[in-house]
């Protein structure tokens, strides 16, 4: 039995003016124990996705289970077996650290002893402040809580949306160890992110953009699909080259990532000549070109111009 | 020959009680360059800039932006750099135009050259046709782009941009930094702080704050040869490891 099933999902909100299709017809699958990734940047769906799965929100039409039950007439089950950290803090900020999880541990009839192994990990690193109220917390320590909550009453699914978002790089790191420690006691994960470089730490990724799919895969799964070969160039004059490599007809992108510039061509052939001859005529100095394997992003921006 | 200094910061330290947000940070930024100010959270950063910014005074130590000083003509210093966050940007519930017009207006700009900056501004960013459309219509990565472009719009000394592309797609984050590009070769210096690694190795120089020090300061190129790392995010991940200090 898959642990999460879209099939076709749709959702529209309505304005007076407009109507924004949110959701355009989503499928995928998530198996037992894996972490699955949604990635995509704001404005994609990922929370409305995330509202409709944790029976919060419900779709124009599809069909949707979590954990063998209907999302729709099925909700009250899958509210006890679902555990939902939204992306906005949504703890209660007048009670304790200790007081918001004896609540949450509470209201889904267990206590913070019967389960307490599973959250151990992550609450031990905010427990020396269990006193302090949730509102005075840091972004870190909130995430922290936030987690231990949503993991109190043993969730089969956890729905984790946009985690690591304005965390700095460290405390991301740190934030997907925990999740890694988690799938091992068999809790399957479904996480969302902007950051495309979090792909890697998924077992399979859902790409989406504007409430559509791209592309679902396995990270080296998306990275094989991109078929070109991708070059990468740098100088010492890095955004007038980029200009003369957009100006030339035979290319097909040219994108900067960090200290170079990826390129790819229409056509696979001479294509490192082309590079060289471009950096040539500009007299540009210090050039290093060299072919590279594409990463997720990369795919991603490929797919979106499709 | 040297260039042209728009900040010179020497020890500036800000205290909260005991608490020393920032302690004795110490650097110059030149006309027209990219500086990547980076920091894990609770760092410091946030407190530096509002000090930089002339929102916050020093406890002790000196400053100065664009040439004025931060404890005696913060008003001054307002009125010659540009501000943009994620958060605080654009009125949503203004059109492009109003907007333009308004921060135009804040800043003194006589209508001619706010006429004149519009029609720059809407054809730099391709939005021919939109001026009568509401901020609030339009996508996060138009917004973002259309907000640095206004916090520019008085051509000010330097633009402080506090984490501008939080959120926003990949393809529309590089147009984005293909603007500052732009802004710094016509001599806007640029002082961003990002999560994005891959976007601190577009600056012309980084610092790396830790538990409200500098403990890092040059081009991208050389930390990563002195810290023998392949990437801005390995020297960030080496330092920021180190602190002390944890959360926002």
């Amino acid at each position: 039995m898959q642990a999460v099933i879209a099939e076709n999902i749709i959702k529209t909100y309505r304005t007076k003016k407009t109507v924004a299709g949110a959701l355009k017809g989503i499928s995928f699958t998530v198996d037992k124990g894996e972490i699955f990734g949604i990635i995509g940047p704001d404005g994609a769906g990922k929370t409305s996705l995330f509202r409709i799965l944790t029976t919060l929100l419900l779709a124009d039409s599809g069909y949707a289970s979590v954990d063998g039950f209907d999302v729709v007439t099925d909700y009250k089950q899958i509210r006890n077996r679902v555990g939902y950290m939204p992306g906005k803090f949504s703890l209660y900020p007048d009670l304790s650290v200790q007081e918001n999880l004896e609540f949450f541990a509470t209201i889904f009839d267990t206590s913070i002893e019967e389960n307490y192994d599973l959250i151990k990990d992550i609450y031990q690193q905010i427990e020396p402040f269990k006193t302090r109220k949730a509102g005075q917390l840091s972004g870190g320590m909130k995430q922290k809580l936030a987690l231990s909550c949503a993991l109190i009453h043993k969730p089969s699914v956890l729905f984790l949306d946009e985690p690591t978002t304005g965390v700095d790089a460290v405390s991301r790191k740190e934030f997907w160890e925990m999740l890694h420690r988690l799938k091992l006691q068999g809790i399957t994960i479904l996480v969302s992110t902007p950051y495309m470089d979090e792909a890697g730490l998924c077992d399979r990724v859902a790409l989406i953009q504007k409430g559509e799919i791209l592309s679902i895969n396995t990270p080296k799964g998306v990275i094989s699909e991109f078929g070109k070969p991708l070059w990468a160039i740098r100088a010492n004059e890095m955004f007038p080259l980029m200009k003369s490599i957009k100006e030339n007809k035979s290319v097909e992108s040219c994108y900067p990532f960090g200290q170079y510039h990826h390129v790819v061509f229409k056509s696979q052939e001479n294509s490192k000549e082309l590079l060289e001859q471009i950096a040539q005529k500009g007299n540009y100095t210090q050039v290093d070109i060299h072919s590279i394997e594409p990463n997720i992003e990369d795919c991603f921006m490929a797919l979106m111009k499709e | 020959m040297q260039k042209e200094k728009v900040i010179i910061a020497k020890d500036l330290t800000k205290r909260f009680g005991n608490f020393i947000a920032v302690d004795k940070i110490t650097f110059c930024v030149e006309k027209g360059e990219i500086f990547g100010f980076l920091g894990a959270n609770g760092a410091g950063k946030t407190t530096a800039m509002r000090m930089l910014c002339g929102l916050s005074l020093p406890t002790s130590g000196s400053a100065t932006v664009a040439g004025f000083d931060v404890y005696k003509q913060n008003e001054l210093i307002k009125k010659n750099i540009g501000y943009m966050s994620q958060r605080f940007s654009l009125y949503e519930d203004l059109t492009i135009r109003e907007n333009i017009q308004f921060y135009g207006g804040i800043y003194g700009l006589t209508d001619e050259r706010i006429k004149g900056k519009t029609a720059f501004l809407v054809k730099q960013l391709h939005l021919e046709g939109e001026e009568k459309t509401l901020v609030r219509e339009l996508p996060l990565g138009w917004k973002q782009k259309l907000a640095f472009s206004i916090a520019i719009v008085h051509d000010p000394a330097i633009v402080f941009l506090d984490e501008p592309t939080g959120g926003v797609d990949p393809i529309t984050r590089r147009e984005f930094w293909e603007l500052i590009y732009e802004a710094s070769e016509r001599g806007i210096t640029i002082f961003v702080t990002t999560h994005y690694m891959d976007e601190a190795e577009y600056c012309k120089r980084v610092s790396v704050m830790v538990d409200g020090r500098i403990d890092a300061l040059d081009s991208p190129s050389n930390l990563m040869k002195d810290y023998a790392a392949n990437s801005m995010d390995e020297v960030f991940l080496h330092l920021a490891r180190k602190a002390v200090r944890t959360g926002d």
